[in-house]
């Protein structure tokens, strides 16, 4: 993105430099020709309709130029490509805390790969911060409970300069790291010795277990709760008939506000888990999430699973299992410091099948699915009557 | 002196003036004279200046090092707190329009006094209840919440009495807008016989523009500054999401205010140039209309800009554009303006007074500071240069190198008006000159600065910015002189300077026909206007047929 945005800024300041001198010329010029001593009778001018129009209608075209230019690498720098790998940093306080998806974490430090772009998805725990990397001309607010992404390329390895931008207190100016752009294969070492417990999406797996979110996001299509299987970065329909894209904000909003947009053809019976979850926990939610995907023949299947499926009836139980999402290391590549598939296998051996679970009738079959921890989260029974 | 050579001699002070129509601290306190008024206002806000300028220095001299040595960081951030909330709020704000628009506005229209003389005193007294709150602030432990309190962090995580800091700003808030009303209510209705629209000097077209947004904008403030101490105090969910609120709607809410704060500030800087320049080119301005019209569309189009301050805080993408396009537009106005003066030289016959030196800085700097708004206003590069040291240059390019030259030059211009005396020109010429150079070496290495990418508000700062940083701290110390010298050899010229007379730069406009101090009512007689503003034609035609 820097040479991008270096060209936009050069070019403004050519415009700057030609308009700057240009009026000190100018200046310079008629203060000399025009000095009292060398000219003492002025000259009345009243005005010129047509000099006006004319300095009215050019600097409005240069800007227009300049407006057009700016907006289209804006839409450049709000849109990361496809192939971005995803990184999620916490602001809080005065720290960053930067997770990768294979679950390394580490602390005002972010070690990327060059020559891939990354997507950082920020949020703070307390003041708006703001994540600013100058070298990679990227930067955004970090605010408070929501969201906010940006995303950049290294192109060489080096360690860059990662600033807080957004005044947040006390220690502001020390709420600053580095950031380490390694080449590919460095940066597949580091990965692996960073001594990772786990990725993210595995840890997502025991918060969404523990949280008792299986007893309705069982995955079946006659569920209570939508399906999350290849929910991630869809277009849901929402029950007042509008369209959301589901990516990490409304994953969050969903999770923390339920009621806000409700999928079509469900109930709001959803209770809120605000309070329940820190910031990390939730960034475990959503990389399981966006693990939680088929191959594109199982998707085809799942669409009609009323009937009776022809083929790979075990694959497509095991895919609807939420508990047992062995698609997961498909998903992250990227993350193969991390043996994603042995930890898989751990909690689900304590669930019984979301299958049994979500009988249509009433939630009674809730209290067997995960008898540790029924006090937290709110029994779903209440919560169908609204 | 080259302006006062026409008469030197003859001059005396005028007998009956505002300033001895009556004596002692009541006749000052209890005063419904808009030059008296206008005088406690210069006062007060000249120790503002004084107060918000050392805490620049001292973040100047903690900046000479990229090791936080002077002060601990929350001291800093109560320095830059102080420094930007007395500067913007109690100085910027009322400068021109309290204290030059409050004494010339009524004489340039012919006016005994403003509309409602009682509301001008009384906007005083609220300024100085709203700056007891704030520097009661400061005084018991500083604030260090930014001039912007942005929430969450002012609402839940500061110990500092950030609810007396943003009362006290409310508070000065309602003094403007009274002097606001007061100058639309005074220009509309006591213009003096003949002074139609389109015969009122730039500067009161300037003032009323500037009125208009004051008196709708400030508001707005009030609101956004009660919310936020009812959030402080009761723990009531408006901007923190902890409790419910958000945090972006704080911002929204404060620069609906804070942008068009920007124009109140630079707007009456337009209004002053407007009739410096014409008055030492001998001629009279290029283009009256579009200067006006221009001003009333900054004042207009100010309100629809906002949002250009958080193109990174997370509003949408389609609004972002929506407010770079209109921050795009609003930038032609000011450019016609610039323009316009320069335009106002060619085949002039210029004077090189000191009012007329501040001026020409004003329009050079002032170019300086709106072109580089063009990279914050180009989002694409902003999402790099925002809230670095490149915005903390263009604004002080915008504020200090444009609006305070602007008073600067209007206070020396209107100096023999308000107190009958001149002040020294050679020592005025030097310190404009000073302040013109030390000015540009304070800022403009923070332009590069920001590029670079240092971030403001840092306390403490990567070695590489060190050069750049000393070179800034080099100018400020050079900055202080130039903006001192003014005060001492003003001081000064109220016993020693010359006699001014009635109109020692020979210029047009009603406030020059009175006596230098003005009589308690400004005149003798009331002024009968037949001539369009900046007639200098028929005034150096009187001249050569006099004399």
């Amino acid at each position: 993105m820097a040479p991008r945005v270096d060209a936009l800024f050069y070019f403004i300041l050519g415009v700057t430099i030609f308009f700057t001198t240009l009026v000190f010329l100018l200046i310079l010029v008629f203060s000399i020709r025009y000095r009292k001593e060398r000219h003492p009778v002025p000259v009345q001018i009243h005005g010129s309709i047509p000099l006006e129009i004319f300095w009215t209608i050019v600097p409005l075209g240069i800007a227009m130029i300049i407006f057009a230019w700016g907006g289209i690498l804006f839409f450049q720098e709000m849109h990361p490509p496809k192939t971005s790998m995803d990184i999620y940093g916490v602001g809080k306080q005065w720290m960053w805390k930067f997770q990768h998806p294979g679950g390394q974490r580490e602390i005002d430090n972010l070690h990327v790969p060059v020559g891939r772009p990354v997507r950082m998805t920020l949020i703070s725990q307390d003041v708006i911060h703001d994540f600013f990397v100058p070298a990679f001309r990227a930067q955004y607010d970090v605010l408070p409970g929501r969201y906010t992404t940006v995303w950049f390329e290294a192109t060489k390895p080096g360690v860059y300069h990662l600033f807080c931008n957004q005044y947040c207190g006390t220690n502001h100016s020390a709420m600053v790291g580095e950031v380490y752009a390694m080449s590919p294969d460095d940066y597949e070492a580091w990965l692996r010795g960073s001594g990772a417990f786990g990725s993210l999406a595995t840890l997502g797996q025991n918060v969404f277990a523990s949280m008792g979110c299986p007893t309705c996001h069982t995955g079946a299509d006659n569920a209570r709760a939508p399906n999350l299987y290849n929910l991630y970065n869809t277009t849901v329909r929402t029950s007042e008939n509008q369209t959301v894209t589901a990516d990490a904000s409304y994953i969050r909003e969903s999770i923390l506000n339920p009621s806000a947009k409700i999928v079509y053809g469900y109930q709001n019976i959803m209770p809120t888990f605000q309070g329940q979850l820190n910031e990390d926990e939730m960034i475990e939610l959503i990389e399981y999430i966006k693990s939680l995907t088929y191959n594109g023949q199982l998707l085809q299947l799942q669409t009609n699973t009323q009937q009776e499926p022809p083929v790979n009836l075990n694959k497509i139980q095991q895919g609807i299992d939420v508990m047992k999402p062995g698609t997961n290391t498909i998903v992250m590549p990227r993350t193969s410091a991390v043996p994603v598939t042995e930890n898989a296998q751990e909690p689900s051996s304590k669930e019984p099948a979301p299958r049994q679970v979500v009988t249509p009738s009433n939630g009674s079959a809730a209290a067997p699915a995960k008898p540790s921890t029924t006090s937290k989260p709110k029994a779903p029974q209440g919560e169908q009557q609204q | 002196m080259s302006t006062a050579t026409i008469s030197p001699a003859a001059l005396e002070m005028p007998r009956d003036t505002y300033l001895n129509a009556s004596y002692g601290v009541k006749s000052w306190f209890l005063t419904k004279d808009h030059k008296r008024i206008a005088i406690m206002y210069l006062v007060s806000i000249t120790s503002f200046f004084l107060y918000g300028g050392l805490m620049a220095i001292m973040m100047r001299l903690e900046l000479l090092t990229p090791q936080p040595d002077l002060f601990q960081s929350d001291v800093y951030n109560k320095l830059f707190s102080m420094h930007g909330i007395t500067m913007v709020f109690f100085f910027l704000v009322p400068s021109i329009p309290a204290v030059l628009g409050n004494f010339v506005l009524p004489m340039m229209i012919g006016a005994r006094d403003l509309a409602f003389p009682k509301v001008n005193l009384a906007s005083w007294y609220i300024f100085m209840i709203g700056a007891c709150f704030t520097f009661s602030a400061y005084i018991s432990g500083g604030v260090d919440t930014g001039w912007t309190f942005y929430t969450p962090l002012s609402t839940g995580y500061l110990n500092t009495h950030v609810v007396a800091a943003a009362l006290g700003v409310m508070i000065a808030g309602f003094a403007s807008i009274f002097t606001g009303l007061n100058f639309i209510v005074t220009t509309h209705r006591m213009r003096a016989p003949g002074m139609t629209w389109f015969r009122l000097p730039l500067f009161v077209w300037s003032m009323y523009a500037v009125s208009v947004v004051q008196v709708l904008a400030t508001p707005v403030l009030a609101i956004t500054l009660i919310l936020v101490a009812v959030e402080r105090a009761f723990h009531i969910g408006i901007f923190n999401p902890a409790l419910g609120g958000d945090p972006v709607l704080f911002q929204h809410m404060f620069w609906f205010y804070s942008h068009p704060a920007v124009y109140i500030m630079i707007l009456p800087g337009f209004g002053v140039i407007s009739e410096i320049i014409p008055c030492f080119s001998r001629k009279r301005i290029f283009g009256y209309s579009a200067v006006a019209f221009s001003s009333m569309a900054i004042g207009v189009f100010g309100f629809l800009v906002w949002a250009h301050h958080m193109f990174v805080a997370g509003i949408s993408t389609y609004s972002a554009l929506v407010f770079s396009l209109l921050t795009f537009i609003i930038a032609i106005p000011s450019a016609i303006k610039v323009f316009n003066w320069t335009a106002t030289m060619y085949k002039g016959s210029i004077h090189f007074d000191t009012p007329m030196l501040y001026a020409l800085g004003f329009i050079g700097l002032f170019t300086i500071g709106g072109l580089t708004g063009l990279f914050l206003a180009a989002i694409g590069v902003d999402m790099h240069v925002t809230a670095t040291y490149f915005v903390v240059a263009h604004f002080h390019y915008v504020m200090v190198g444009g609006m305070l030259l602007a008073y600067l030059a209007g206070l020396h211009f209107w100096w023999p008006k308000i107190t009958g005396k001149m002040y020294p020109e050679a020592a005025a010429k030097l310190a404009a000159l000073i302040t013109f150079i030390g000015f540009n070496l304070t800022f403009f290495p923070q332009f590069v600065l920001g590029y670079m990418g240092m971030p403001r508000r840092y306390h403490s700062y990567p070695p590489e910015y060190q050069v750049l940083n000393v070179l800034s701290s080099a100018g400020a110390s050079v900055l202080a002189v130039g903006l001192l010298m003014p005060m001492f050899y003003m001081l000064w010229s109220l016993k020693y300077g010359e006699v001014a007379g009635k109109n020692p730069y020979r210029a047009t406009g009603l406030e020059w026909t009175t006596d230098s101090p003005p009589p308690a009512h400004n005149f003798h007689e009331t002024p009968v206007v037949t001539q369009e503003a900046y007639d200098y034609e028929s005034l150096l035609q009187e001249e050569v047929e006099v004399g």
